[in-house]
């Protein structure tokens, strides 16, 4: 078949059609809606065949009553006195009936005029069609009858005509069909309501993240206030995007950083080099400049390699190389290797370590943070007017089954509203930026320590600056 | 020295071949895992400079496979991942050595040179007990250091740091390099710690002596030496 331009197919409507049939909700309110059918059916189906059982015994202890009647008087008066009774009472309007024939079958009295042939030949309880009163009334009847054998071979018929218990029969059944159908309708009316709610809502989720993907990065999803399951996964969605953009403003920010920090040192790389080529007369003078390019180019090596390794550690790259070491020891090691550099600053390294500090962890990465406090604690903890005393404390605990590796300095310290700033990458204070480092010690050290399930406290040390770097301890 | 390096980026190769080269050395080259490993198999080399991510065959099955056959040529395995974690694979697939990308040429020339060297101080020999640079002497066992016979008092770890220099002696040895023998760490240390360090050993044994024996190599390292240096 081609569909004419005047009507094209409703083609929009049958994908609707087929979307809605394959929605989880279409899918659930059907089998509802056929749970429910079944139910009522069996409920409805149970009623109307009670009712039915009700209106046959009805009529069935009517008969016996009749018979009772009769058999009475037939006993009491013979044949004789059965058919002036029959004769009578067929006479009198109603749906019982009466019939008695001669041994051959002949119609003596009573109010049916036709039977089917075969009833008379046995005595029994029969439901069939019947013909009544004058020949003119064609119209077939149905009823249930009792055939009887008198003596000398006639026979006697009672029955009653079952036309109101058919329509009440046929009432029962439409009844039934009609609130099956109504359930039917109503299952499927709400299901259709259901799902194409369920549909819309789902539909708007995906059509807003549609938008997200397509770079509104700032777009949410609506949560309706149902505090259904759609709107928690909307809430969680929403989350989700928060964290995405926190990401992204994260790495926005790191790669501002790197190309603002990096610059300088290349630029300063590469005007060195340029320079050495301008003015350079000697060999001596070449190299030496050649020698102070590639200290710039190892520099800028060290600052890649810290952001790698940043990089990877808030990536979550859980190394391998987990071991069980000594904190202690390694905090002991780390100490000693700069202990010489804060003498030659003038500052004095105490060091008081617990023994066994077990933890399961990556010793280079721990022996990095530590290194890095170090690194800033010499660095920024001499002060210019030495009013107090110069001194760098390293100490590790444990308690409460974390080691709490600290490392504390008399300098200046960092006030509490800028604690939470220089863990972030390349922050430099101010006070810092006239000396070497490219910010990134610390938020290796937070890096690390998120790395190791730890934490990363900065507090004051009156003066001066403490570090805690709180780290899960070794199953002992 | 006779290198192979086995790296696939065209230029990184080009420029090792030509900077080993200057360095007075003989170098080949294979652009894939499956040559390099052919190669390795049949020249004879004194170090192999390999790439970890290599095509056809990746550096590190490389390692393990000469490994398996036997071939004890030391190995040191170059990465661009620099992960801490990837040291302890390379070494774990039988490397010698591992450096991460990017290194300074001098830090790969050097590590390079040790590595040679430990393959031709006659293999199987167990470590010397003692070792003398010119009138400098250094016992492992008695933990003594004397130059010219009189005794020089080391801490422990200048002790360390001066064996180390010693057992290389006439090579370059970089900070790092340093920081990882004698310290077992490899971060980077931020700062010259490790200069503090050698100052202070040098302060020890070249005081009062016409020649100081370690000497600096701007860029690279140091190297303990008994004579003056002569300029190439």
């Amino acid at each position: 078949m081609t569909p004419s331009a005047a009507s094209p197919p409703p083609d929009g409507l049958i994908a609707r059609l087929g979307k809605i049939f394959r929605t989880t909700a279409f899918k659930l309110s059907l089998a509802y809606l056929v749970l429910f059918a079944v139910l009522a059916s069996l409920g409805l189906g149970y009623v109307a065949w009670n009712a039915r059982r009700v209106l046959d015994d009805q009529i069935l202890s009517t008969i016996d009553a009749e018979i009772n009647g009769l058999s009475e008087q037939y006993t009491a008066g013979g044949l004789r006195r059965l058919i002036a009774v029959v004769e009578r009472r067929a006479k009198e309007p109603g749906a019982s009936l009466y019939l008695v024939t001669t041994p051959a079958g002949e119609h003596i009295v009573g109010n049916v005029s036709r039977l089917p042939a075969d009833i008379l030949a046995r005595s029994g309880q029969y439901e069939s069609y019947y013909g009544r009163g004058s020949d003119a009334d064609r119209s077939e009847h149905r009823a249930i009858m009792r055939v009887f054998n008198l003596a000398g071979g006639f026979r006697l018929v009672v029955g009653r005509d079952t036309e109101e218990r058919d329509r009440l029969r046929a009432a029962i059944g439409n009844t039934f069909g009609s609130s099956l159908a109504l359930v039917v309708l109503l299952g499927v009316l709400g299901g259709w309501f259901v799902a194409s709610r369920v549909l819309k809502r789902v539909d708007d989720m995906t059509e807003t993240t549609r938008t997200i993907m397509a770079g509104d990065l700032d777009g949410r999803l609506r949560v309706g206030g149902a505090g259904d399951e759609l709107d928690r996964l909307a809430q969680n969605l929403n989350l989700m995007l928060e964290r995405i953009g926190e990401l992204m403003r994260g790495m926005r920010e790191v790669s501002d950083n790197i190309a603002h920090d990096l610059k300088t040192p290349l630029t300063r790389l590469r005007n060195r080099a340029d320079e050495a080529l301008r003015t350079a007369e000697t060999p001596e003078a070449l190299r030496t400049a050649m020698e102070g390019v590639i200290e710039d180019s190892d520099g800028l090596i060290r600052v890649f390699n810290a952001l790698l390794t940043i990089a990877r550690l808030e990536a979550g790259n859980a190394p391998e190389s987990v071991s069980r070491f000594d904190a202690g020891a390694v905090a002991r090691e780390v100490a000693e290797l700069y202990e010489p550099l804060a003498e030659d600053r003038g500052l004095s390294l105490t060091v008081d370590i617990e023994p066994d500090l077990i933890l399961d962890g990556n010793r280079e990465l721990v022996g990095q943070a530590i290194a890095n406090l170090l690194d800033n604690a010499i660095k920024y903890g001499a002060r210019s007017d030495a009013s107090g005393p110069q001194e760098i404390t390293v100490s590790a605990v444990r308690a409460d089954g974390v080691v709490r590796l600290r490392v504390a300095d008399r300098g200046p310290g960092i006030p509490e509203a800028e604690r939470e700033r220089v863990l972030d990458r390349f922050v430099r204070l101010d006070a810092a930026r006239t000396r070497p480092g490219f910010g990134l010690g610390l938020s290796l050290v937070a890096a690390v320590s998120r790395l190791h399930g730890g934490s990363l406290e900065l507090a004051d040390n009156a003066p001066g600056l403490a570090v805690t770097l709180s780290l899960p301890a070794g199953a002992a | 020295m006779r290198l192979l390096i086995i790296e696939d980026d065209r230029e990184a190769a080009a420029y090792l071949v030509k900077a080993f080269r200057e360095a007075g050395h003989a170098v080949d080259h294979a652009g894939d895992g499956l040559d390099g490993y052919a190669l390795a198999r049949e020249g004879d080399y004194d170090v192999l400079i390999v790439d970890r991510m290599l095509p056809k065959l990746d550096g590190l099955s490389l390692v393990r496979s000469l490994r398996e056959q036997e071939i004890a040529t030391p190995v040191l395995i170059l990465s661009a991942l620099g992960q801490v974690d990837d040291r302890v694979k390379g070494l774990r697939a039988g490397g010698d050595d591992y450096l991460p990308k990017p290194y300074a040429f001098s830090e790969l020339l050097a590590r390079t040179e040790v590595l040679a060297r430990r393959r031709t101080a006659a293999t199987g020999q167990s470590e010397a007990t003692a070792y003398r640079v010119g009138d400098l002497e250094l016992d492992r066992l008695s933990h003594r250091v004397t130059r010219a016979g009189r005794e020089i008092v080391l801490q422990p770890r200048e002790f360390r740091l001066l064996e180390y220099l010693m057992r290389h002696a006439g090579q370059v040895v970089t900070r790092t390099m340093l920081l990882e023998h004698v310290w077992d760490y490899h971060f980077d240390p931020q700062t010259n710690v490790i200069d503090v360090h050698v100052s202070r050993l040098r302060a020890k044994i070249d005081r009062g002596f016409e020649h100081p024996m370690i000497h600096t190599v701007r860029g690279a390292g140091y190297v303990i030496r008994a004579d003056e240096p002569l300029l190439p």
